[in-house]
């Protein structure tokens, strides 16, 4: 009898200990190497900074991994509060009601204060639905900018200081690089998706897809297949063909930092979050930054470029003291000093205008040229409905086709306006399929 | 002669039973799954289902891509065979008329065997990356492009060779094995009957070696269509424009990458279709004509 009393006298005390222990929280993240002790230390700070709360960071492997363990671990009931998604994840992730807590309604829920205007517009309005509520948390946004090679252009007789503003001072530039043997190729690029058609497309104020690229609902399709798009295409293949340009791959192209840190390509347009492996890859020769060249004859052009990255999304059906400290993790998370330390540290942009004021106040910007370009690129306009983003189902697919078309193309099977004809077909099928599923 | 007889039933039951456990829980019921699922529609987080019938299956044989995967799987699967179990042989010939140093190329030889898919997969990207691999590079001082990026053809050679490269080793052991059983006498009978060297491999040897070329042949037909997951997923990642998407890596990219699990369980009950049938017809009609 009295083991009895003691043991359950101690099961009594561990179990309001455990009432009085701080509440964990999963957040579940693709941040891999330096990214990724990053984040763990500002969860730390956030940990740290008070007594009720406790975010558990997981590494769950890449974007892709990550959000099919969290719709996994959704469908078996065991999912994460917090979930970091990639941004063509957004239109599958919104179609999910019930499954997703929508950031703002989270933030009223608990009281915390909230206000979506701080939030650099180009960033919220690719996570906002079409009454204006911010649905998920952006964390990671960066956009497409040009890397150059100064001492290359100096090699080749080319002001090291005027990179290229045009697509035709592009192809003018590049040629006098090859032909002087300055380098073998002009530039290469990461993203064909994301660079050379989306942001393409906005950066020239032209429709990605129908009811503003999918912001006003499941029954949008794409119209990626315009003039700009076919004659920009058009031109990629020529320079491919005239050993101007070189094709990086699939994806990210992942030939594409190879190629430029190796000074084969003077030229390189990609992700603005690579900004600190580029500069650390890059020792052997003087670095540049610039915005992504236009074609001057397009009206409207240059309008802004379009985010990419990814933002933290909250899934339900978890305790409400979680969703209460998940709310006040947020805020802590956009304060101007944890987002600035974050996007001086990674390169992405800092998603609110305090944390970019503040990034301005303490020099970062003088100390570090390039660095703002991103942002001055992505806010040069107010974004247009065909400069806010995009939102299609099936999206990830939908890249791999973009891809799968481009390679055609330069491979000869197909011409430009057939590969991008084809890239609406069969996108257009996937979407279709995917409304199908969400009605 | 006295036989021993078990009378009781449950024993063998209960030694069959973590087999056959095992068997249902990790083999039946994910099959009977795929079937279930193939014939719904369902959005990716299980919110909306809905039953479609065969209609997920109809739209995989009207799609082009769907049907692309199959003829390049029947390319990929027969290139990765057939050069695996050539060079298998050569290497087992090669080596079976060495004498003392015997060992030490068969200890070297079967060290591929050992990386894991996923880094081999690595390995042969940066031998034959365009830009930084030493292959392209050497090629290119002959003259020949050897770009895998946008090129299907040489993308195929590329993944066929980086499947083959670690089954070579796999297979050379089997064939050394059976190299080593075939009788020396028969040899020696048929040289001094005035056979030449490839008179009496391919009338003796070859024969003689046929169990161990047909089972080779069944594991590595089934390891080209199934088990070449992970080269394709580290390095082309079924490209340029679907040229090396396999159909178990199509199911994949269908599935969990682009959560189409309708379509992508349907894909998957077709394999399972396909693995049937190969057993039936590798079991029926070639064992037969087999000599053991």
């Amino acid at each position: 009898m009295t083991k009895f009393f003691a043991a359950s006298t101690m099961a009594l005390i561990a179990s309001l200990s455990a009432a009085q222990a701080k509440t964990d929280i999963q957040w579940w993240h693709a941040m891999g190497g330096e990214l990724g002790a990053k984040l763990e230390e500002i969860t730390k700070n956030f940990n740290e900074s008070q007594d009720e709360y406790n975010i558990v960071p997981s590494y769950k492997g890449n974007y892709v991994e990550t959000m099919t363990a969290a719709i996994a671990a959704f469908r078996a009931k065991q999912q994460p509060a917090i979930v970091q998604v990639f941004e063509v994840g957004t239109g599958t992730m919104i179609a999910a009601e019930g499954a997703i807590y929508p950031v703002y309604q989270l933030m009223t829920d608990n009281q915390e204060p909230f206000d979506p205007a701080a939030y650099l517009p180009a960033v919220a309005g690719y996570y906002t639905d079409t009454s204006g509520n911010m649905l998920s948390m952006p964390f990671n946004s960066s956009t497409p900018i040009m890397y150059y090679n100064k001492t290359v252009f100096e090699k080749a007789g080319l002001d090291p200081n005027t990179p290229p503003k045009t697509w035709a001072e592009m192809e003018e530039f590049s040629k006098k690089i090859v032909e002087s043997g300055a380098a073998t190729c002009g530039f290469t690029t990461g993203w064909i998706s994301w660079i050379q058609t989306e942001n393409l497309s906005a950066w020239h104020n032209q429709p990605i897809g129908t009811l503003e690229n999918g912001f006003g609902g499941l029954d949008a399709r794409l119209e990626v297949n315009g003039p700009v798009q076919v004659r920009h295409w058009e031109n990629l293949k020529k320079w491919a063909d005239e050993g101007l340009y070189k094709y990086a791959g699939p994806l990210g192209g992942d030939n594409a930092p190879p190629m430029f840190y190796g000074q084969e390509c003077a030229m390189m347009m990609n992700s603005s979050g690579s900004r600190a492996a580029v500069v650390e890859n890059s020792k052997d020769f003087d670095l540049g930054f610039a915005m992504l060249p236009f074609y001057d004859d397009v009206e409207g052009a240059p309008q802004n470029s379009i985010i990419g990255g990814a933002t933290l999304w909250v899934l339900q059906g978890r305790a409400p003291e979680e969703y209460a400290g998940v709310a006040k993790f947020f805020t802590y998370l956009s304060s101007p000093e944890v987002q600035a330390d974050w996007h001086q540290f990674s390169g992405y942009l800092p998603i609110t205008t305090a944390a970019y004021e503040l990034s301005q106040e303490q020099g970062y910007y003088e100390a570090n040229p390039g660095a703002d370009t991103a942002i001055k690129q992505i806010t040069l306009n107010e974004p247009t409905p065909n400069s806010k983003g995009l939102r299609f189902g099936n999206y990830v697919q939908v890249r791999t086709i973009i891809d799968e078309e481009f390679e055609a193309m330069l491979g000869g099977s197909k011409d430009a306006q057939g590969a991008l004809d084809a890239v609406v077909e069969r996108g257009n099928k996937l979407i279709e399929e995917f409304q199908a599923q969400n009605q | 002669m006295k036989r021993v007889v078990f009378n009781n039933k449950f024993l063998p039951l209960l030694l069959l039973a973590p087999q056959l456990i095992i068997t249902a829980i990790f083999f039946l019921w994910p099959a009977a799954q795929a079937i279930r699922q193939s014939f719904l529609r369902e959005d990716a987080f299980g919110l909306r289902t809905e039953f479609v019938g065969i209609d997920n299956y109809t739209a995989l044989f009207r799609s082009s891509e769907y049907l692309n995967s199959f003829s390049v799987t029947l390319i990929f699967t027969v290139s990765v065979t057939v050069v695996t179990m050539v060079f298998a042989l050569l290497m087992a010939i090669a080596v079976d008329r060495l004498i003392k140093s015997e060992k030490v190329y068969t200890t070297l030889l079967i060290w591929p065997y050992a990386v894991a898919p996923a880094v081999a997969g690595i390995l042969w990207w940066f031998i034959f990356n365009p830009s930084i691999g030493i292959l392209p590079y050497v090629l290119r001082q002959v003259g020949i492009n050897f770009n895998w990026i946008f090129d299907p053809t040489d993308a195929m050679i590329f993944v066929v060779i980086a499947s083959a490269w670690s089954r070579i080793s796999y297979s050379f052991l089997f064939f050394l094995a059976g190299l080593q059983s075939v009788p020396a006498s028969l040899r020696e009978a048929a040289a001094i009957d005035g056979a030449g060297p490839v008179k009496r491999f391919f009338t003796i040897t070859l024969p003689l070696l046929s169990p161990t070329t047909f089972f080779l042949l069944v594991v590595n037909l089934v390891y080209a269509m199934f088990e070449t997951f992970a080269v394709i997923d580290a390095t082309t990642l079924g490209g340029p424009a679907q040229s090396t998407n396999i159909l178990v890596y199509k199911v994949y990219q269908d599935g969990f990458v682009g959560q189409n699990l309708g379509s992508s369980a349907a894909q998957s009950v077709i394999l399972m279709g396909i693995v049937i049938v190969l057993t039936v017809i590798q079991f029926r009609f070639v064992e037969k004509r087999v000599a053991y």
